[in-house]
């Protein structure tokens, strides 16, 4: 009986946890749909304007499309860098091999803030600093690894002996990879490119501390509006909030499709 | 084939982030042992006028009096909760689907609801007050906020961490214990805790490295200028508002022999958690 009571302490909390969750994206949205609200239940009358409003004062059009050059190209650069990577680590072993996996292990496990600091320095007297390059190159340190580690467990399903039998027939090494390798790792890839695109439209610190008056990602646009609290209305802020919300939501559905929630954070020793 | 040929194909990633990483990092090391205007070479004057300063030196134990509490109440909690659903509980997909939803959404736009939700006008307040409990304690733009924040962020993380891991362990193991006559807590002390320990450890180093260098939900959820002000906020000051990168740097590196500090700790924990009992990770089909 004290399993029972165990498990609906459980079951309450999660509950409770969840509703929590929904609290407060809920308030964010209907906070960014009222006309005016204090301290009631539900505003008393609602709007759409000031989603006009935010796109006019924060300068949405610009900042979305900051957010999706950076975004897209990570993406590309991640899986462009980070797919050959793979591969090997997943075909070879080698000597240098457990440096190499530790190389790409710590971007991931240090903290951007312990690391970004430094990683702002150099870029700035680099004059990279406050650019879009800047950000885009800052966000491919932890996203490259990120790719890597996503594609590894994908590349090592496919059978090295379909590459074998692909050459014993002839084919070159580009076939190989063409025909056998690559439509192979597609499902590897996408997985792999939906992370690191929520991840890069999702990330903070990097992109704070490297990104300048017009290199600001959605995120950090967000950040800064939340900060200067008092200078526009909350609701406007709100329905930023809102815009990015569902911008993530949208990736982040697609990304379900095609990964389970606890693949999405580190495997644990399952190598 | 040609064996070293392919080995090249790894070169391009290694080479970005031996220059894009290791080499910032490095070069901010050595930088955060120079003064900019003064004696050349090498010296620990950064070092020295951190812990001198009694302003800087306590954002340490501001950091660690909101990292360690919240990153062992994280991880019991965590733990609790996937050990209770390691054999699958009603709606899990939507559950675990949902925990998915603050990692991916984020500190800031968690930072922002919070705020709303748990601020002096919103919902959770209005419920207490409708309760009738008049004056309810502040939630918002204080350590409770960051809090909150730290909690709602890295529960679901350390959580789908966890019931992956445990969910790995072999079924077989806890059902021949049961068979055999143990009770559930002895279940768990003698078989199941063993083989979670290093997962556990795992999570616990991850959440407190995490927790340790908080700074959006310190700045919008906290008070960042006094309760909350942690090191990463006095590394952020120091870089972009005084424009000093050397003393920024040195603060980065305090930051993280700080976080190493901590993995150290739980390193060294582990090593007695895991001498009762199975040492083996254990872990089985997955």
């Amino acid at each position: 009986m004290r399993a029972r009571g165990w498990r609906l302490a459980v079951f309450v909390f999660i509950v409770g946890f969840t509703l929590n969750l929904v609290g407060i994206v809920t308030h964010v949205v209907v906070s960014s749909l009222a006309k005016r609200w204090f301290a009631t239940p539900l505003p008393g009358a609602f709007t759409t304007e000031w989603y006009t409003y935010a796109w006019r004062e924060f300068q949405l059009g610009d900042v979305l499309t900051v957010t999706a050059t950076v975004a897209a190209s990570v993406t590309a650069l991640a899986l462009l860098l980070g797919f050959p990577a793979a591969y090997v680590l997943a075909r070879r072993g080698f000597r240098a091999k457990n440096a190499v996996l530790l190389l790409y292990f710590l971007p991931l496990l240090i903290p951007q803030m312990t690391y970004g600091i430094p990683l702002a320095t150099s870029l700035y007297r680099y004059r990279i600093g406050g650019t879009i390059t800047g950000v885009i190159l800052a966000n491919l340190v932890p996203m490259l690894p990120l790719a890597v580690f996503v594609l590894l467990p994908f590349i090592e399903q496919i059978s090295e002996s379909l590459e074998w039998a692909a050459r014993v027939h002839g084919a070159g090494r580009w076939q190989v990879f063409r025909r056998v390798v690559l439509p192979l790792a597609l499902p590897g890839l996408l997985t792999a490119g939906l992370l690191v695109l929520v991840n890069t439209v999702a990330n903070f610190e990097l992109t704070f501390l490297l990104s300048g008056a017009g290199s600001q990602t959605l995120v950090v646009a967000l950040y800064y509006a939340v900060f200067a609290a008092g200078m526009r209305p909350i609701y406007s802020v709100d329905a930023m909030a809102v815009i990015y919300m569902a911008i993530v939501l949208v990736i982040l559905a697609a990304a379900l499709r095609f990964v389970r929630p606890t693949q999405m954070v580190f495997r644990l020793g399952g190598k | 084939m040609k064996r070293r040929g392919v080995l090249l194909l790894i070169l391009p990633s290694v080479v970005y982030l031996l220059v894009m990483f290791v080499y910032p990092f490095a070069y901010g090391v050595l930088l955060s042992l120079h003064r900019p205007k003064g004696p050349a070479g090498m010296s620990l004057a950064n070092y020295i006028a951190f812990f001198a300063d009694p302003w800087q030196l306590r954002t340490i134990a501001v950091t660690a009096s909101i990292a360690v509490p919240n990153t062992i109440l994280t991880v019991l909690l965590a733990l609790s909760v996937a050990y209770a659903m390691r054999r699958g509980i009603w709606a899990e997909r939507t559950i675990t689907a949902l925990l998915v939803l603050p990692i991916a959404l984020g500190t800031v736009l968690i930072a922002e609801g919070i705020n709303g939700f748990y601020g002096p006008k919103g919902w959770l307040n209005q419920l207490v007050q409708a309760i009738g409990i008049p004056d309810p304690p502040r939630l918002t733009h204080n350590y409770t906020g960051v809090m909150i924040a730290l909690f709602v962020q890295h529960f679901p993380f350390c959580f789908l961490m966890l019931l992956g891991y445990i969910s790995g362990i072999d079924p077989a193991l806890e059902a021949s214990a049961r068979v055999l006559g143990a009770r559930p807590w002895v279940v768990f002390r003698r078989v199941m805790w063993p083989l979670i320990a290093p997962g556990a450890a795992i999570a616990l180093a991850l959440v407190f490295v995490m927790n340790f260098g908080v700074f959006p939900s310190a700045v919008l959820v906290g008070q960042p200028a006094g309760d909350t002000r942690t090191i990463a906020i006095a590394a952020y000051q120091q870089a972009f508002e005084h424009y000093d990168m050397s003393m920024a740097s040195a603060i980065a590196v305090i930051m993280g022999l700080c976080q190493l500090l901590g993995l150290a700790i739980v390193v060294g924990l582990r090593g007695r958690l895991t001498a009762t009992g199975v040492a083996t990770l254990g872990t089985g089909k997955r």
